[in-house]
């Protein structure tokens, strides 16, 4: 379809606040008096609090309150006021009893469909180096961090399991007492049946692979700040990708009523998945209610977020395929061990989603998925972009292309004669196949880095530099249904003058979806961009619910639901028009802030005359407004490729990338500027997750090795080489104005299409990453080659 | 302890007493109110906090404020003409695409502008590496290089050795 303002890169509508300064995210807001609060982290990965002093913390000047699991504040009771609000107890549990789950899923009314809760506020059992033993608060930071070292701890020291084969071990101790054999859960599923697909197989091939520890770097650490208002509500304010499940996930830890929870997100520095979890709100909260309400910030170092938020799943692979001498898959079986750290967050939601959205890039006749999500004594594990496919995709794209090797098959081709076909329905989740341009996206991608001259060109090298090409393919998903609600909400006031004031409860992490949004209403209202106001401010207690950013749900999700309120006011403004009128509403339309005639274009009145009339008429009178909740039972699939060029030192293992590019079809791209920027971003984070990132720990203790920006090896602007995005637009039928998702699929395929070109320049497969320097040349060592 | 210093931010005088052990970043950020400048990591690997000193990118999470006594300072809030309309930097920042969640924007968009007023020219390898002080997670840096190079149009060299970095 023709649009106006949506397919066009229009300035992001936070561009300006974000270069002037003006933007404001939650460190830069602040209360008067406001405490600071810190957390004493376990030193120790697995241990027992033997027992806890405060009493010196206590002790100090400055010192406001020391917090221990045993003695949180039981804010049922702290937050009533006797014989006006009366406490509301859930149980009978303290609050330092009180598990809860953390991460950022909407709420299930099926019991067996919630996250796992296992997580105190404060624990007295250490189950990873960075767990949260207790809480002080002072007047000032460095009364905090003095007051910490004044809590007297004494530990009981436990087996320490660092690794997924050592929590896996008969006789292993527990991690959490209910859970046997510290496997969180082990949910997969069969389609046809495997074993006859594998035997009516020409061949059947077997790969191991194994990916790493990584950490979303987010430029702004977790901060929030929380007071107990003048209604005895608590209020929250917090950097976060989720405020509604917040609000929930706050109140069900402190065992009281939702409503008594507001959360405010303002802007904020990045999240990639760390913040569609709950890591700090509780204990923010429990801080400021034992302080009697006052406000109390938490901030995060950038040492204590890169162990005590959250990391990528570490995942290690079994692969066998059975496949024909003509390339055809006939069945594939993947056993996959994810290593979930301490506590279960995300869980094994992230398996699950890995082998889901696999799911939909190759159907074949059988496919078995043998996941296992372990607990180990490393930091927690959780959301973050990619949800489990980085993971699947580096294992399963660097498999095929070792089939293709092994079967002398070209690595194009035997992905093309695999790939799914429009119209395939997926036999677990019920979702179509509704448009696949994957063949278009490889054809482009083919084209862009020159594969087959460079092919022909990089044949037989024996030299100290070495030049290879490789590809890898993914497909995603745009949201999560059906495995959860996908629900959104968007709220639309008509001004007087015509322009209009849209609420959202989808949140603006950096990925622009405030702009889409507003482009989204500015095409359907006929209004240019400049009179689209969007609260990017999320406060529940005011903003209409949806349940956050994550997902890649945000332009098809809650896209959907902006489009329906959009079309609620056009018809209200229509039918408004038609009564000032008597022009049947039918023929009219909305174009350059007119009502114009549907056919002729002829301009019936001015948009601002209309607005104005519906404020203001004496008879009339009704603001324009719409306030509209969407759920979305439906997906859309996205597909991409990535193709890239690399170059090896053999004498030093250093890799260089010379070309790299992503083809995606996203569906309609809404901004492609943005949209470049999407891509760009999840290439960049991807080429890291291949060649550099790795949260290392000491096998023995647990402890963490690297945690801060210089040692963990984050890609610098002198590391990222120029990266090419494109995409083939096809619009999909079910999405806003034909898109499907972008915001994740980015960092899918880079991994193991680096991985694929480093086989192509030296012979030698790397079947883990990253492929850092060491880890290359010691291969090399290995095999010979040096 | 506390100490007496004066500087100027954004033109405008300051005299006041600030703890010895304060951060420059602190006092702009607490003190004063200059929420522009970011702590991404407190000890000078991320670059959020950059303003410039005296016109010298600098952290600020890692300067003590009694350091910038006597000292020129200016913070992104200084940027833009006092009538609101954007500098060179930072229309091509907006413009390029060089924004996602914006935390790093700042000090970059003031690094970028110590090097447009150097007055110097780069190569696009120089460019990266005046720039590399600043980590961004979102953009992969392609658009920030782009505005970078358009705030500094002129002045971008293609030759290998620009003589800025000759003797290196």
């Amino acid at each position: 379809m023709a649009y106006t303002v949506v397919g066009k890169s229009v300035r992001r509508v936070d561009a300006v606040a974000k270069v002037t300064g003006k933007a404001k995210y939650t460190d830069d807001f602040s209360e008067r008096n406001m405490l600071v609060g810190k957390i004493l982290h376990s030193p120790y990965a697995h241990a027992l609090v033997k027992s806890i002093d405060v009493s010196k913390a206590k002790a100090l000047p400055g010192v406001e309150a020391v917090l221990t699991y045993k003695d949180l504040p039981d804010i049922r009771y702290a937050t009533a006021i006797p014989g006006i609000i009366e406490a509301i107890a859930t149980d009978d549990v303290t609050v330092a009893e009180l598990k809860y789950g953390t991460a950022g899923h909407p709420y299930s009314l099926e019991e067996n469909h919630r996250d796992k809760e296992d997580r105190n506020i404060l624990t007295r059992k250490a189950r990873f180096v960075g767990d949260n033993i207790a809480a002080v608060v002072a007047v000032d930071d460095l009364t905090a961090s003095k007051a910490l070292k004044l809590i007297e701890v004494e530990y009981e020291e436990l087996e320490v399991l660092t690794s997924t084969d050592a929590a896996l071990k008969e006789g292993a101790p527990l991690i959490h007492d209910d859970c046997e054999g510290n496997i969180l859960s082990s949910h997969g599923y069969e389609i046809g049946n495997l074993e006859e697909a594998l035997q009516e197989s020409d061949h059947v091939i077997e790969g191991e692979y194994e990916t790493s520890i990584v950490q979303h770097c987010h430029l702004e650490n977790q901060v929030s700040h929380a007071y107990v208002d003048s209604d005895r509500r608590i209020v929250i304010m917090t950097s976060t990708q989720i405020p509604h499940i917040v609000r929930r996930i706050v109140a069900q830890s402190l065992g009281i009523s939702w409503g008594r929870v507001r959360v405010i997100k303002p802007y904020i520095g990045g999240g990639f998945g760390n913040k569609q979890d709950v890591c700090i709100e509780p204990l923010n909260a429990a801080m400021s209610l034992a302080v009697g309400g006052r406000p109390v910030r938490l901030e995060l170092s950038r040492e204590e977020a890169m162990i005590d938020t959250r990391t990528r799943h570490a995942f290690k692979f079994k692969i066998r395929t059975g496949i024909n001498n003509d390339g055809k898959i006939n069945g594939i079986h993947i056993s996959a061990v994810s290593n979930t750290g301490a506590y279960a967050s995300h869980g094994h939601s992230i398996a699950s989603s890995g082998g889901g959205k696999f799911r939909y890039l190759y159907p074949t006749k059988a496919l078995k998925y043998d996941p296992i999500t372990v607990y180990t004594n490393l930091p927690v594990a959780g959301a973050m972009r990619g949800y489990g496919t980085p993971q699947i995709f580096f294992a399963f794209e660097s498999h095929i292309e070792d089939i293709a090797k092994k079967l002398n098959l070209d690595p194009i081709e035997i992905r093309k004669k695999n790939v799914v076909k429009e119209g395939h329905v997926d036999p677990l989740s019920k979702n179509t196949i509704r448009s696949c341009s994957i063949r278009e996206c490889i054809d482009k991608g083919r084209e862009l880095i020159k594969w087959d001259a460079k092919k022909a060109l990089y044949k037989n090298q024996t030299g100290d530099i070495r030049r290879g090409l490789g590809m890898a393919c993914f497909s995603y998903a745009s949201g999560t249904y059906p495995v959860a609600l996908e629900l959104a909400g968007a709220r639309i006031v008509m001004n007087q003058d015509g322009s209009v004031q849209l609420q959202l409860g989808a949140t603006e992490i950096g990925q622009g979806s405030d702009t889409v949004f507003a482009q989204m209403v500015s095409e359907v209202l006929g209004i240019p961009m400049y009179m689209v106001h969007v609260i990017s401010t999320q406060d529940t207690d005011i903003t209409p619910f949806d349940t956050g950013s994550y997902a890649s749900r945000q332009t098809y999700v809650s896209g959907m639901a902006v489009e329906k309120a959009a079309l609620e006011v056009k018809k209200k403004v229509l039918a408004f028009a038609s009564s000032m009128t008597d022009i049947p509403a039918h023929l009219l339309d909305l174009k350059e802030q007119s009502v114009v005639f549907k056919d002729s274009g002829e301009k019936v009145l001015g948009l601002e005359v209309v607005a104005m009339q519906s404020y203001y008429d004496r008879v009339n009178a009704e603001p324009i407004t719409s306030d509209v909740s969407n759920n979305a039972r439906i997906n859309a699939i996205p597909f991409g490729v990535t193709f890239t060029e690399v170059e090896v030192d053999m004498k030093t293992g250093k890799i260089k990338i010379l070309e790299i590019y992503n083809v995606h079809d996203s569906g309609k791209i809404v901004n492609p500027l943005l949209a470049e920027g999407q891509v760009h971003g999840g290439v960049s984070m991807a080429i890291g997750y291949a060649l550099s990132e790795q949260l290392l720990f000491d096998e023995k203790t647990g402890k963490p090795l690297n945690n801060n920006l210089l040692d963990y090896k984050l890609p610098t602007i002198m590391d990222t080489p120029d990266i090419g995005a494109a995409f083939v637009e096809k619009e999909d039928p079910t999405g806003p104005f034909g898109v499907k998702s972008l915001g994740e699929p980015p960092i899918v395929s880079p991994a193991p299409a680096i991985r694929n070109a480093v086989l192509d320049a030296t012979e030698v497969a790397f079947n883990r990453i990253p492929m850092n320097p060491q880890r290359v040349f010691e291969k090399f060592k290995e095999k010979g080659l040096i | 302890m506390y100490k007496r210093i004066a500087f100027t931010v954004n033109g405008k005088a300051y005299n006041f007493e600030v703890d010895v052990r304060e951060s420059l970043l602190d006092v702009l950020r607490s003190h004063l109110g200059f929420t522009g400048a970011k702590q991404g990591c407190g000890v000078g690997e991320c670059g959020a906090c950059s303003v410039l000193i005296d016109g010298v990118p600098t952290d600020t999470c890692i300067y003590l404020a009694v350091w910038a006594d006597g000292k020129e300072i200016r913070t992104i809030e200084g940027v833009a003409e006092k009538n609101g309309e954007l500098s060179e930097v930072q229309k091509a920042f907006v413009d390029e695409g060089a924004v996602q969640c914006g935390f790093c924007t700042p000090g970059l968009v003031l690094t970028t502008t110590a090097l447009k007023e150097s007055g110097k020219d780069y190569t696009r390898e120089e460019l990266k590496r005046e720039l590399s002080g600043h980590l961004c997670r979102c953009t992969g840096y392609q658009n920030i290089l782009k505005a970078a190079e358009k705030s500094l149009e002129g002045h971008v060299c293609t030759c290998v050795d620009s003589p800025h970095y000759k003797g290196e």
